[in-house]
């Protein structure tokens, strides 16, 4: 039933130009070691050139190698070749160049680099905290709605305060007290607070589902619990609980780049919304530096309009009303 | 009456919820809630760390439940505590100064973007074949799957920066004296570009929503019997359709509302606008717990009061809710 849905989804072209832009994304991600020409965390390149030819291969060497050890020691360094390091810096703050695409921050990282890098810190936050944020509303939406009752009245209660208290500041407050090591408590952190909305919309979902006369049917004739709720509610749903997903994905995004942007998040980390911390408390604005915060916004944006056009489709595919006619 | 008084309930429960978080988050992180609240404070001396636990009610002398209702009290009489940023400010004189800027940007934003939004979705639906209507549609999707603090600072950029039109941080002229006209036009001037990028932000969210009830109810069989009986389109428009439309957005307003406040809250930090958002950023750059607390309780109640309004205006607008709670 899931590929059936994703058949659907290439076939729109909305959804198609959205899962491709997708796909691209994750192409460089999966690929940023072999894109990005530098590593993102580095502010020089070390080459180590020799500054002589070799005098005499190994063979040699071991030949006619001294008795003493102290004086194959002292044979062999002067004998092996002499090396020379060279550690080149990366101009801070450059303007983009043919050696540096986009420029080169602060510190000296290329800039270039750390947007190619940056995709995987992005699609990680997003993908993982919307599979997070769908399994738990879906769980609770599912809970609530078939079993009723007080079950539903608890859910839906908790689910109705959570709904109007704010997101961001809550987000905000909490990210204040965790200290950050790693992506993993940012996603916990979103996913905790971004449960509530695709909860509501999930349950009533299963509620209308429920009244309908295939699964009284089934129910009637003495089917399990969980083959109803998994054969026969779950595989009718499966159009809104992606749009969820993919909306929890976007929301989680952009609260991602939105707490490195005040500067909550592992600033070690290298992602999009680092940069454009790392720009923003260095000016990057007053001095012009267009190249520094401009990308990371554009590659938010446009891994944003992916999720939205899929979405779009998913609305158009469940809801004829909304298709061109 | 017995709907208001649901809803007052709701919102009366809701509030005390808010106020519990803020209480038990501290609390629920590991290890001392003093040192919790100290975070990576360095350096405190042992009797210091004392007094700021007795300062904040955090006596591990008490029990928690005393603890609570200390904290209960205190807030009721509004009194937060100091800040520890502004020593020896209260925080209820910071909020105070902060609290209008906010207000005032985001109250005007919200009705402006509201507005707007809305009429453009009737329009975007009415005219749906049009190229400029999915035009429309198009640009102002794409406009909200940008950050709104990216946007923000891609107007400072662009206006402030290259073009120096307009200022690029702050609310007012500091040289103006307060309270004269100068100082009122500089207040304006300072507004435009976060109102700008809260607005451009916010404006799709209310189109997207009011185009798709709109379409929804245009599909409806009565559309068709009032266009058949030959009434004016004008009418069927305003009247038949955009009427019964609009109330799924005002019951959105409700939960938009909490997105656009957070959205807000960004754009200030961006500008450096001295409201209650640039405030909460100070607040965690300095670790000032006692602030920070008080601005998400601030906040939380605003948009609570907020949500309530709506409710109230879908009771004289929906007819379905206003009998049922006669």
């Amino acid at each position: 039933m899931i590929r059936d849905f994703f058949k659907t989804l290439v076939s729109n072209r909305k959804s198609l130009v959205g899962l491709c832009i997708l796909g691209f994304l994750v192409f460089v991600a999966l690929l940023a070691p072999v894109i990005a020409p530098y590593d993102p965390k580095a502010d020089r390149t070390v080459t180590i050139k020799p500054l002589t030819e070799a005098d005499r291969t190994e063979d040699e060497l071991s030949s006619d190698t001294p008795a003493d050890d102290e004086d194959l020691s002292t044979y062999r360094v002067t004998t092996t070749q002499d090396f020379e390091k060279h550690t080149k810096y990366f101009p801070l703050r450059a303007k983009p160049s043919a050696k540096h695409i986009l420029g080169t921050n602060h510190a000296g990282n290329d800039l270039f680099s750390q947007l190619v890098w940056g995709s995987r810190t992005s699609l990680l936050v997003g993908l993982g905290t919307g599979l997070f944020v769908t399994f738990i509303s879906l769980t609770l939406a599912l809970l609530a709605g078939y079993l009723g009752g007080a079950a539903d009245d608890i859910i839906s209660f908790i689910t109705n305060i959570m709904l109007v208290i704010p997101g961001l500041p809550l987000m905000i407050v909490i990210a204040a007290y965790v200290t950050m090591k790693g992506v993993f408590p940012i996603v916990l952190i979103l996913g905790l607070t971004d449960w509530p909305y695709p909860t509501r919309v999930l349950r009533s979902q299963v509620l209308t589902l429920k009244n309908r006369d295939f699964v009284r049917v089934s129910k009637a004739l003495g089917e399990k619990t969980s083959f109803v709720v998994f054969r026969e509610i779950l595989p009718n749903m499966i159009s809104i609980v992606m749009a969820e997903f993919f909306q929890a994905c976007m929301s989680a995004m952009l609260g991602e780049a939105t707490l490195e942007f005040i500067g909550l998040g592992n600033l070690s980390v290298v992602s999009w919304g680092t940069i454009l911390y790392w720009a923003q408390t260095n000016g990057a604005l007053l001095s012009g530096a267009w190249w520094w915060f401009l990308p990371p916004g554009l590659c938010i944006a446009l891994m944003g309009t992916a999720f939205i056009l899929i979405n779009f489709a998913i609305d158009e595919i469940s809801n004829p009303k909304l298709r061109r006619r | 009456m017995k709907y208001l008084l649901r809803k007052l309930g709701m919102l009366l429960f809701t509030l005390f919820v808010a106020l519990t978080l803020n209480f038990f988050l501290p609390r629920l992180m590991p290890g001392d809630p003093a040192q919790a609240l100290l975070g990576k404070m360095e350096g405190v001396p042992p009797e210091q760390l004392d007094s700021i636990r007795a300062a904040f009610g955090l006596d591990t002398k008490d029990s928690l439940g005393v603890q609570y209702w200390h904290y209960l009290v205190n807030t009721a009489k509004g009194n937060f505590g100091v800040s520890f940023s502004r020593f020896p400010m209260p925080v209820a004189d910071v909020m105070r100064i902060a609290v209008p800027w906010s207000l005032g940007l985001m109250g005007l934003c919200t009705i402006i973007s509201f507005i707007v939004g809305t009429l453009i979705g009737i329009a975007a639906a009415w005219k749906r074949e049009t190229k400029l209507a999915s035009f429309t549609v198009g640009f102002f999707s794409f406009i909200r799957s940008f950050p709104y603090f990216w946007l923000g600072l891609v107007f400072v950029y662009l206006f402030a920066f290259k073009l120096r039109a307009l200022p690029l941080g702050g609310a007012y002229d500091t040289d103006a004296v307060r309270g004269s006209w100068a100082w009122w036009g500089s207040v304006l001037q300072h507004g435009i570009l976060p109102a700008l990028t809260i607005c451009m932000s916010s404006i799709g969210g209310w189109m997207l929503t009011m185009r798709n009830n709109m379409i929804n109810v245009l599909a409806e069989d009565y559309i068709t019997v009032a266009v058949a009986k030959g009434l004016s389109l004008r009418r069927i428009k305003s009247l038949y359709a955009a009427k019964n439309a609009i109330l799924p957005s005002v019951t959105g307003f409700a939960m938009s509302l909490g997105f656009v406040v957070g959205g807000g809250l960004v754009t200030e930090m961006v500008f450096s606008y001295p409201g209650v958002g640039y405030m909460l950023l100070q607040a965690v750059n300095a670790k000032d717990y006692p602030l920070m607390q008080t601005i998400f309780l601030f906040i939380a109640a605003a948009v609570l009061v907020a949500n309530f309004i709506a409710d109230i205006a879908i009771m004289f607008l929906d007819p379905r809710v206003r009998d049922g709670a006669k």
